[in-house]
Formats: structure tokens, sequence, C-alpha cells
């Protein structure tokens, strides 16, 4: 068995894990740069003094720009995550190397055959695919074949950890990061049913194998799917919070029960909160919105607000326990602010949370749908969640896994410093305009909010203006910060000194 | 630590700051938990869920037309503009990418809107008021609406459609 210890952590960590980690890494950075590309199209295409894109174009890009971001860099990483957690972490090996290998290289092909096919002009269907929009047979395959790697991938997660229990790698109960991965592991699976269950139908009715798929029932069990496995995101996210703030602090979590509880509070509540996205959709009775979406959604968001407490408050003992004691404040003003990590993780914990989460509550509920549900609102609200908080979670991961796994040092760290900031400004700039905007009513997914060219024509309230054109700069400020992220953590993995 | 196994014994009793804190959060989730419902009766405005299946789209295509042949009171933009009586069912029919007909309502009438789509889903957005329903093929949606105020509103749609979405506006008229 081949082993190595960080000289960093004392980790002590199996070769295949190390590389897995490297190729799922370097595979999302490169898929957020490409869906960040994408951004930057559209986004210049919604500012309408630069309304950049044709039509065709505009929904294509969509279409891969909601692809490649929200799945293909998120997933890659979280599978990274889940063998740095089940083996890094638990100092133990990848008990089934060729089908982590399998499940990677699965995920591989769907996403170049979704990107190709979409490309190529065959899947204008943006990544909801409501039906009956119909896509080339290639697309859904695409998505079906991820689908399967994503779950594979999940099961080597088990895999290691039951292993790993036999190794004696651990006695009694798991390090809260790897709990964390377990319950995304678990919603991952769940989840990733759903997908089959609704995918593997319209792929047959693609190709004209089965004639007919209801509308009203591939939106249910379509978000049973989507929604819920945000969850995943929310899982792997608060994971990494805790484990960031662990090895940039050497914090504690304050009270495990209460953070092991608010993770189990998510596996149970989330999936059924799933319908807020049909709340003024026919088909689905009013109790069974009220219940879904009023009851359910409100113990996952408890779990959020224990995670809000807990993590903060264990920055703040380790701060102290280091002796920035003095008054209520001191441990934050010696916070560890310049490094990249750091600040992304705390950045992230404010984005998600005030950004992503309060929005996310109130669009859900029943009455207030009504005035924001398929707005440019929504489109704020979830760039809060998975923009301001996953992917600068994950950007923070990436600044800890190139000193542990890559063994590299950033490269410009200058750069790296000021890269969360200007990123989290960004995210937060476009993504509150975002909201103002959608408030007068302006669609998200709609190319001309002028209606040039439609039969009636019809002016939003002139202020709408103002929202969109700094939403405009609010993109280019959050486009910048992905570049430097990029430039920085794969020419770091590139050209970084590489440490001992 | 969170990257580390804690010690044995990690199930702790809460400390004062922990159970006033999840106690807030508790409640605050309670309130909304007990207020949702609740509103549900007090509010003046739902989500509608009364639904009923197009097991045939012509069928529904002969309620509209036979709504517009009755109630045409004008055109515009080669659209007919319906005026149906207060209280009754109204038909408003989608497609790719046209909201058909205009209507023409009554202020403090109610009205049940049928809304549905002869092909893909659209999204029925009354603007500039930012009220929003979808429009699912195979499903009449029913939306039971009191205009409050006068004048012109628009239907934007706000579900993509395919790529003239962008063209899909209709018009709605309340006198
Ligand atoms: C620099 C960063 C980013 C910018 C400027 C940006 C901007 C935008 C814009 C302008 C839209 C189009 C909304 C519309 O026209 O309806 C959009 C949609 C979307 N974005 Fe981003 N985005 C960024 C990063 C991300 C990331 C990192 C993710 C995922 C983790 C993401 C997920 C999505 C999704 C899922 C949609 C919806 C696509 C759809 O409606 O089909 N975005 N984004
Ligand atoms: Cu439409
Ligand atoms: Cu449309």
């Amino acid at each position: 068995m081949d082993y190595r210890i960080c000289s960093f952590t004392g980790l002590k960590i199996h070769k295949t894990a190390e590389d897995l980690i490297k190729w799922n890494v370097v595979t999302a950075i490169l898929f957020l740069a490409l869906g960040g590309f994408m951004a930057l199209l559209v986004a210049l295409t919604r500012w309408p003094s630069v309304h950049y894109l044709g039509p065709a174009n505009y929904y294509r890009f969509l279409t891969l720009h909601g692809f490649d971001a929200l799945l293909l860099w998120i997933l890659f990483f979280e599978v990274a995550l889940v063998h740095f957690t089940s083996a890094v972490l638990l100092n133990t090996r990848v008990v089934a190397p060729f089908s982590a290998w399998i499940a990677y290289a699965l995920m591989l092909v769907g996403a170049v055959f979704v990107n190709i096919v979409t490309f190529a002009g065959k899947a204008d269907v943006l990544f909801t695919s409501y039906v009956p929009l119909k896509a080339n047979g290639v697309y859904y395959l695409g998505v079906i074949i991820f689908a399967v790697g994503a779950l594979t991938a999940f099961g080597n997660f088990f895999a290691n950890i039951i292993q790993a229990r036999r190794d004696k790698a651990y006695k009694h109960t798991l390090p809260l990061g790897t709990y964390g991965l377990a319950a995304a592991s678990i919603i991952g699976v769940v989840t990733l049913a759903h997908g089959a269950v609704i995918m593997i139908p319209v792929f047959f009715w693609s190709i004209d194998l089965i004639k007919y798929i209801d509308p009203a029932t591939y939106r249910l069990i379509f978000w049973g799917l989507g929604h819920s496995s945000q969850q995943i995101n929310v899982c792997a996210m608060v994971a990494m919070w805790y484990m960031a703030a662990a090895f940039v602090l050497g914090a504690k979590p304050v009270n495990e029960k209460l953070s092991r509880t608010a993770f189990v509070l998510y596996i149970l509540f989330i999936n059924v909160a799933s319908e807020h996205h049909l709340l003024v959709d026919p088909v689905l009775s009013n109790w069974h919105k009220i219940v879904n979406t009023g009851y359910m959604m409100h113990l996952a968001v408890l779990a959020s607000m224990i995670h809000a407490f807990a993590i903060p408050a264990s920055m703040e003992v380790a701060l102290r326990n280091k002796g920035y004691t003095k008054g209520l404040f001191d441990w934050l003003k010696n916070a560890p602010w310049g490094n990249p990590a750091f600040s992304a993780t705390f950045l992230s914990i404010i984005g998600f949370g005030f950004l992503g989460g309060i929005t996310g509550v109130i669009f859900g509920t029943e009455q207030f749908n009504i005035i924001r549900h398929n707005t440019f609102a929504i489109t704020g609200h979830f760039h809060g969640t998975v923009v301001s908080g996953t992917t600068t979670a994950f950007m923070g991961g990436t600044y800890l896994l190139i000193p542990y796994i890559f063994r590299r040092e950033l490269v410009l760290p200058k750069l790296a410093t000021i890269q969360p900031y200007l990123y989290a400004i960004g995210v937060a700039m476009f993504a509150i305009s975002m909201m103002a905007a959608g408030s007068y009513g302006v669609p998200r997914r709609h190319w001309d909010i002028t209606f040039s060219n439609a039969i009636f024509s019809f002016s939003f309230d002139p202020s709408i203006d103002i929202f969109l054109s700094m939403m405009g700069v609010g993109a280019l400020l959050a486009v910048l910060g992905g570049v430097i992220f990029i430039i920085v953590s794969l020419g770091s993995i590139v050209f970084g000194k590489k440490t001992s | 630590m969170a990257i580390k196994e804690p010690e044995r014994i990690w199930w702790k009793p809460y400390t004062r700051d922990e159970r006033l804190w999840v106690a807030m959060a508790l409640l605050w989730m309670m309130a909304s938990f007990v207020f949702m419902p609740v509103y549900h009766f007090i509010g003046a405005q739902n989500p509608p869920s009364e639904t009923y299946r197009v097991r045939d789209k012509e069928k529904f295509r002969a309620l509209v037309d036979g709504m517009v042949n009755k109630y045409k009171v004008g055109e515009e933009k080669g659209i007919p503009i319906v005026k149906p009586e207060p209280g009754s069912d109204v038909f408003v029919q989608a497609s790719m990418w046209q909201w058909y007909p205009i209507l023409q309502l009554e202020k403090a009438k109610t009205y049940r809107i049928h809304l549905a789509s002869m092909d893909v889903t659209h999204g029925f957005s009354i603007q500039p008021i930012n009220m929003n329903f979808m429009a699912l093929p195979d499903y009449d949606y029913v939306v039971t609406l009191t205009p409050t105020t006068s004048g012109d509103y628009y239907i934007v749609c706000n579900e993509f459609c395919g790529l003239g979405h962008h063209l899909m506006v209709g018009k709605m008229i309340i006198k």
C-alpha cells in the first residue's frame, strides 16, 4: 500500500485517494472555467445596454452555464470531497479504486456528451429540460451516464467508511467532516434515484420508444431530484465550513451533538420541500403545498440556523484560545483575513445565510411565490446559495487542497488574498440586483425584456435599467474574481513550488 | 475537531447559549409553521390549485373558440378582444408563441380563468402587477381572479418555451 504522511496536517494519505482527488478537483475547476465563461456571455446579454448574444446563442449558452456550473463543477468537487473525507481524514484507503475511476470516467463521458450536443445546437432546452420540449437523445443519455457515475462515487463513500471501520480507522464515530459528507452521500443516492426514475423514460421518449411523458409528473420528479440535490451541496458546503475552520484555526465544533443533529435534520426534511418549485403549478392540492413547503422546509432551515451558530462559535472559541480575548470582537478583528481559505469560508457563511437562505424562505412561501415565481429574483436567490455559498466555500477548499493534496505552494499569493473578496462582492452585487429587477417582474431566462419584436410591446418600470446595469457590473467583478481563482488554482497546481 | 474523530463521549448537554439559540430559531420556525396555513385562510390571495385534465387539446380549443365567437368585442393586432360575462368561465390558450385571446374584464368582478397550453410549458406572468402562474400542456389550471385596478396589463411568457420565447406577449384589459 502506498501511503505518505502530510507534513501540514499529519494525515496519512493513500496514493489512490490523492490521485482521485487531484483528477476530480482539476476537472471541476475546468468545468467552472467553462461555465464561468458562459456566465460572462449570458450576463452581458442580460445587461440591456450591452445585449451581447443573439437569441439562439443566449438560450444555448444559458443551458450550458446552468449545466456546467451547477452540475459539473459542484459534483466533481464533491466527489473529491467524498474521497478526501472517507479516505484521507480517516487515514485509510480507497477500497475499490477501480470503481472509483469508473465513476470518474462515467461522469466525464456524460459531461462531454451533454456539452457536445448542446454546443451543436441539438439541446436548447435549458438544464431543466421540461417535457415536452425535446432535446436530442444524446443529451438525456449524457445526463444518465453522468448520474450513474455520481451514484457510483457516492457508493464509494459508503464502501470506504465501512472498510475503514473494519480496519479500525475510527473507533466509534466519524469525524464531523466525514459525517457531513455521509449526509451528502445519503441524499445523493436518494436524489439520483429520482433522476433515474424520470430521465430514463425521457430518454426513451426522445428516441420515440415511449409515446408520452406527463409534463406535471416530470416537473414533480425533476424537482425531487433537482431541489433535493441542492441539499447535497448544502451538506458538502457545511462540512467544508467545519473542515476549513478546523484546518485553518484548529477550531473544534462546540457541541458535536448539536452539529450532528442538524445534519440529520437535512436528511430527513429537505427532500419533501422540493415542491416549492411547483407552488403556482396545477395538479397539487393546496394542502399538499402548505404541508410540504411550510412544515417540512422549516425543519431543514432550522438545521442551517444551527450551523450558522455552531461554526462562528467554534471559530470564536479557537481564536480566543489563541489569546485574542479583549472585548467582544477582538477575535473577529484578529481572524486570518489574509488567508483565502479562511476568508472564502467566512464569506460563504455570510453569503449563503443572508443572500441565499433568507430569500429562499421568503420566496418559498405560498403566497409570496405568486409574485416571484420565474422572475429574475429566483435567479438572484440561487446565486446566493450555490454561488456565494457553495462555490465560494469550495474555492476556499481548493486553497487547502493545493498544499495538502497537490503539495504545491500558491502562486500569486497576493492575488489569492483578494480573490474571495472580489468574487463575493461581485456575486452579492449581481444577485441583489437580480432580486431587485425580479421584484418588478423582469423574467428569468428571457432574451429581450424590451419585447422589441413581440406583437405587444410593453416596458417595465424604468428603474430596472439601473438594477440590470448593476447586475452587469457585479457580474464583471465576479467573473474577474473567478478568473483569478482559475489562474491561481491551476497555476499553482502546474507551476507552484513543490512543498516538501 | 471536524477533521478528527471526537472523544468517546461527544453527546454533551447543550450549553445555555446553544439552548437559547435553538429555542429562538425553533420559535421563529413554529411561528412560520402556524402562520402559513393561517394566512391561507385570512389572506386575500393564494395560489390556486383547481385543475382539470385536458385529454383532447381540440376540445379545449373549441371552448376558447366558442367563447371568442360569443363575446368578441373587437380586435387588436389580429387577436380578438373578448369581453366575457362576469362570474363566468374564461379560457386562455397558450401556444408557441402567443396568448389567445385578449381578455377584457371588469374591475371588482370575479372570473374563473382556465389556462392551458397547446404545446410546451409556458409561464403566465401578468405585468406590471407581477403575478405568475404556470400553463402546462394537458392540464387546465383554473385561476380565480378578481381585478382590483383598471388599465392595460400584459401577459409575458416567463417559462422558456423554445427559441421564440421572448416574443410571447399577450394582453389583458381591465375596465
Ligand atoms: C461569475 C459568476 C456568475 C455569473 C456572472 C452568473 C450569471 C448568471 C446569469 C446572468 C444567469 C442568467 C439568468 C437568466 O438569464 O435567466 C445565470 C443563470 C444561472 N446560473 Fe449563474 N452566474 C455565475 C456563476 C454561477 C455558478 C458558479 C453557478 C452554479 C454553481 C451558477 C448557476 C446558475 C444556474 C443554475 C442558472 C440558471 C440557468 C437557467 O435558468 O436555466 N451560476 N447565471
Ligand atoms: Cu411561452
Ligand atoms: Cu416562454
